[in-house]
């Protein structure tokens, strides 16, 4: 411990002082790269599109002073997109002949890499849950192994024989946690955790890549149908992955504890196992124009929003799920494995509260965005659409949640409960309504 | 949604007032509407809404569909009770803002420099030191730059034995709580600025009545209609290409009101762009709006998402459907005169009485017409979007109002290298069409076809015909007289009118009829060769007088497919067939128009909402005091803080300020990680 003058003096610098060269580095080639594009592609775009720019650069520059680890994710990211972009040329068809493309950063590609690395994420931090710990055995590990992957064998085998179709696609899953339990007491530091945090990172890189080269492929299948990639049920899975898995990463770096990776991972995993069932058995990854209704700049807004806020929720019910066990663990066994490898129950509360005001706040700006490209689009800016109505309910039910705890001063278990509650309600109005309710988000028709 | 008790009068002294105050704001209230609006609004998603009452019925049976009637559930969102929740929420929230905002603007306002030391050793934050080595002065002044320095406002207070600092930072964040509730409040009365309520009021009081007939506009009462002066509606309307209106309908329930319009809207064009793939790329109209308002003519394009806004009101681009196309018929009568058809000029939604051969009246109604079919077709596993062409469709009804819905179109489709002129047949429009299947012959018409059907289906041509095919028979044969001859050519004329009538399923019953069981199949044997040797001969007259001499492979197999479609006509209904020579495409655009003005004040609330709800969670008012007393070798201190948001932040930011302000060092990154 050192004493220094610094230390003892009440000086606080202020928010730019504190920034690093390294910052500053940023927002330049920021800047750079923003006039760079105005300049040479300005004249092809119209207002709302250099304005989304700017809005864009400057929400970039923004978090890359925030949050320090961003700026090397966004670099490679840039670099990935950049390698697709050109590797395309003016033709779709070198995603057939160029190796970059066809084995790393076409969208199709870098999608199914977001994917494997996502499982393999989730492995490792699961992996990290059953460390092996001086004068304690691997039992729990074994045993936890050993039941999952019976388990998990057996729904791959109920699903291939078509006795419960589908299981096939969810028994992975489970099948993560098996692997994790039997590699995990391999390593006694939390290396694991820190090789999944690596390939989450990874993960989110590809993701984003992959949707970007994916929105220059739009424009390659025909100039006319170009989009952005955000604009339906496939797409919107891959942003929901890369989403939820920087919100944890950045909480994870804030918090500094890589124990919520396993729990948070496992629901980002199960959207992987949608992503390829919707890939691999209904080949819903192919690109297809849009219909005229989503042919619009709020798209570009009202989309990316609303998966922060599907984002915070997800990881809030998770970390539900986590904070449960832990406070089952300490109330059954103080030693348990529960007890020592989870984080701590106010870590949990803490960052489950922050996941939800985040999300709120975003799912609060998307529903509003949302209102008004249905203003413009259908006539009004409510019209009790089912999908509209289930926002409603959604952001009820989290409104709900945030007023018990600010005033009432609820913490714990009811709140980990209703967070867990919370996300089926999120996925029903995410995904169940467009399946079983129809409406003006269905895009049936004009 | 309040918790801040503001009203110190203790218990059973309050008036009805306060009481009645107390149960409007409190926070019990405020949850249970959340969640009832929540469940509410679940219903209106999973009983779709504003369909017509005909449909709930027949969906839901009578005693569900009064039950649901009467409950409003087929329009919960416009429902007393629902709106009643609303307005509930809305008095909740307001009276929670009233009660609260005073003690939210004293909290953001007061520096509480009166504050006792028990009270600051009980805050969860505090640090206390019985004997620090520096003087108050020292301190307090240390402290302010410190706190200053992180951007906190300060005071300070000398109360003779002891002096307190108060410090306060994100004062701001408070505010968060009166925007997000007065948001809520703004956005609801937006919102019932744009509802249907002056509507539902004139209805209530009797000075508006729902029409629930389908009549042309100017036969609508005026009881009916609703004033240009009207400030919110949300209306559409279908103009056909060409035409102009000056009216919306507004649906109301089981029927609608008629809201009129300041101006003329007309339109031009519509017009469906589509991808190279058939999909629809964009749906464009043409409009001009005639307004006396304006010197000319305003001619403006929308589309989708595309809208044009003109005098407060807007102008959607919603949907489309024929406008009344002109169509360019050939009528073929289904048996004789198959070969001579009439000329038939029809519109879309036009009704038009025929005469069927056999003198019975029908009526044929023009339901709609499409000038592009795009379809995806799988063959062999693989997808492919093609163009159907042009399509029509139309009902045939017989006195009794049964009728055989049809659906022809223009363009032959192809199949193993023979093509055909669809037209497709149902008797219920839930069903998929049939389809029969008209061989086209090597010109691309019709008329071979019909030319065969008109011979097969006139008794002088059968029995010449007949007549010559069983002479020319007979004459291969000595010895069989004219007797056997007769015979076999009144069997043959018998079978071909049979045929003609019934197809092949009407001349094997006239098989069974005739012949005991045992002998069917050989009695079928004979008769489907008389019957073929017949079809021939009329076959080949047909292709006489097209000058082929010589039958090839192509030939024969337009005869079969000829004979597989006279086999279908039976199930095919109407006595004619109805072939599309030439149209004039006239399309009609659905039109959405609306006068929303709410919406600023509802978008002005939302931007409050999401102002406030940032303010609530991201700027947490922390505020921290230095209670300091003279000590004999320094002072006494406590330094206590709190903050109404997120704990573990305040944690790290008091645990710097403490240290800053006792100028105790700060630990090293290492200590830090070690802790963590």
């Amino acid at each position: 411990m050192s004493v220094t003058q610094d230390s003892m003096s009440a000086e606080y610098p202020g928010f730019f002082r504190r920034l690093s060269p390294a910052d500053w580095i940023w927002a330049a080639g920021v800047v750079v790269a923003t006039v760079f594009v105005l300049a040479a592609y300005g004249n092809r775009m119209d207002i709302y599109q250099s304005g989304t720019l700017v809005v864009t650069a400057a929400t970039g520059l923004w978090l890359g002073w925030f949050w320090k680890s961003f700026k090397g994710y966004a670099l490679a990211v840039t670099g990935m997109s950049l390698l697709g972009v050109f590797s395309y040329g003016d033709t779709l068809a070198s995603a057939q002949t160029n190796f970059f493309l066809k084995y790393l950063v076409s969208g199709e590609a870098a999608v199914m890499w977001m994917c494997a690395l996502l499982y393999m994420s989730t492995t490792a931090y699961l992996a990290s849950l059953f460390r092996r710990e001086a004068g304690r055995g691997v039992l729990p590990a074994l045993i936890t192994a050993v039941v999952t992957g019976a388990l998990g064998l057996a729904g791959l085998w109920l699903g291939r024989s078509g006795l419960v179709p589908g299981l096939e696609w969810a028994s992975p899953l489970i099948l993560l946690v098996a692997v994790g339990a039997l590699l995990g007491p391999i390593a006694r530091t939390d290396f694991a955790a820190r090789v999944g945090s690596v390939l989450a990172w990874c993960a989110a890189a590809f993701g984003l890549a992959g949707l970007l080269v994916r929105w220059r492929e739009t424009y390659l299948h025909d100039p006319t149908w170009g989009y952005i990639p955000v604009s339906n049920l496939w797409e919107v899975f891959v942003l929901f992955c890369i989403v939820t898995v920087l919100m944890y990463l950045y909480y994870q770096g804030r918090t500094r504890n890589l124990g919520m990776g396993g729990f948070v991972m496992m629901v980002v995993s199960a959207a992987v196992a949608f992503l390829l069932w919707y890939t691999l058995d209904r080949e819903a990854h192919v690109v297809q124009p849009l219909v005229p209704a989503l042919q619009s700049w709020w798209m570009k807004v009202h989309v990316p929003t609303n998966f922060v806020g599907y984002g915070g929720f997800a990881i809030a019910a998770m970390l539900g799920v986590a904070y449960l066990m832990r406070d089952r663990g300490e109330r059954r066994r103080p030693d348990g494995l529960l007890v020592r490898r989870l984080p701590s129950r106010e870590v949990l509360d803490d960052v489950m509260y922050k996941s939800i005001a985040i999300g709120f706040a975003f799912f609060t700006i998307a529903t509003v965005l949302g209102a008004m490209w249905a203003a413009e689009a259908w006539g009004a800016y409510w019209s009790w659409d089912p999908k509209e109505t289930w926002a409603l309910i959604v952001w009820l039910n989290y409104a709900a949640w945030l007023h018990l705890r600010f005033t009432k001063g609820w913490r714990g278990v009811p709140m980990a409960w209703w967070a867990i509650l919370g996300l089926l309600i999120t996925t029903f109005a995410f995904v169940g309504v467009n399946m079983f309710l129809g409406g003006l988000h269905s895009y049936g028709t004009l | 949604m309040s918790s801040t008790p503001t009203d110190p009068t203790p218990p059973g002294r309050r008036s009805t007032f306060a009481v009645l105050m107390g149960f409007l704001g409190s926070m019990g209230l405020a949850i249970t509407l959340l969640v009832a609006l929540a469940v509410a609004s679940v219903v209106g998603t999973v009983l779709q809404q504003n369909q017509s009452y005909e449909t709930y019925l027949l969906d839901y049976g009578p005693f569900w569909h009064e039950l649901f009637r009467t409950l409003g559930i087929y329009h919960v969102y416009s429902a007393g009770w629902y709106l009643l929740i609303l307005v509930f929420l809305v008095i909740s929230t307001s009276v929670c803002v009233y009660r609260s905002t005073p003690a939210m603007i004293r909290d953001m306002r007061q520096f509480r420099l009166g504050v006792k030391e028990k009270s600051l050793r009980s805050f969860q934050h505090n640090v206390q030191r019985d004997t620090h080595p520096e003087t108050p002065t020292a301190l307090m002044s240390r402290a302010e730059s410190v706190f200053r320095a992180r951007g906190y406002r300060v005071r300070q207070a000398d109360h003779g034995d002891h002096r307190v600092l108060s410090a306060m930072r994100g004062s701001a964040g408070r505010l968060g709580y009166f925007f997000t509730h007065v948001a809520i409040v703004v956005i609801c009365i937006g919102g019932l600025v744009d509802g249907r309520l002056p509507l539902m009021l004139a209805e209530f009081t009797g000075r508006l009545e729902v029409e629930t007939r389908q009549v042309p506009v100017s036969e609508i009462p005026a009881q009916s209609r609703v004033s240009v002066s009207n400030p919110s509606f949300r209306g559409s309307v279908e103009i056909p290409e060409g035409q102009r209106v000056d009216v919306a309908f507004v649906t109301m329930r089981d029927g609608y009101v008629v809201q009129e319009l300041p101006f003329h809207i007309e339109v031009k064009a519509f017009r469906v762009e589509r991808h190279a793939t058939g999909q629809e790329r964009a749906f464009e109209t043409d409009l001009i709006i005639h307004d006396d308002l304006l010197d000319e003519p305003l001619a403006h394009t929308i589309s989708v998402n595309h809208p044009l806004v003109h005098r407060g009101y807007t102008i959607y681009q919603a949907s489309f459907r024929d406008g009344g196309s002109h169509l360019n018929l050939g009528m073929y009568p289904l048996g004789r005169g198959a070969d001579r058809p009439m000329p038939f000029d029809a519109r879309v939604f036009g009704t038009y009485s025929q005469t069927a051969g056999d003198g019975t009246r029908l009526r044929v109604e023009f339901t709609d017409f499409k000038d592009t079919n795009p379809t995806l077709i799988e063959e062999d596993g693989v997808r492919e979007r093609m163009d159907m062409g042009p399509s029509f469709e139309y009902v045939v009804r017989d006195s009794s109002g049964a009728g055989w819905f049809h659906r022809n179109f223009q363009q032959p489709v192809e199949r193993d290298g023979r093509r055909y002129l669809l037209s497709g047949v149902r008797q219920n429009p839930a069903e998929p069409f049939s389809f029969l299947y008209i061989p086209l012959d090597p010109q691309g018409g019709v008329d071979r076809f019909m030319r065969f059907l008109a011979k097969l289906t006139d008794p002088a041509v059968v029995a010449a015909v007949v007549d010559e095919s069983t002479r020319a028979a007979a004459g291969q044969f000595t010895g069989v007289d004219e007797q056997i001859r007769s015979q076999v050519a009144e069997t043959m004329r018998d079978l071909l009118e049979t045929f003609a009538v019934g197809g092949y399923e009407e001349v094997i019953a006239q098989v069974q009829e005739q012949a005991p069981a045992g002998q069917w199949d050989q009695l079928a044997d004979v008769f489907l060769r008389v019957l073929n040797s017949g079809l021939d001969a009329i076959y080949l007259r047909v292709l006489a007088e097209e000058g082929i001499e010589v039958v090839s492979e192509a030939d024969d197999h337009f005869l079969a497919d000829a004979l597989r479609a006279i086999n279908a006509l039976p199930f095919y209904g109407s006595p004619f067939f109805l072939h599309l020579n030439d149209f004039e495409h006239i399309q009609a655009s659905g039109l959405m128009i609306t006068k929303a003005p709410g919406q600023v004040v509802v978008y002005a609330g939302s931007v409050m909402l999401i102002l406030g709800i940032f303010l609530l969670l991201y700027v947490s008012h922390r505020r921290c005091w230095l209670w300091v007393q003279p000590r004999p070798d320094g002072s006494g201190l406590v330094l206590a803080g709190t903050s109404n948001r997120s704990t573990s932040d305040f944690n790290r930011e008091f645990d710097e300020i403490s240290r800053a302000v006792l100028g105790e060092p700060r630990p090293t990154p290492a200590d830090q990680d070690a802790r963590a």
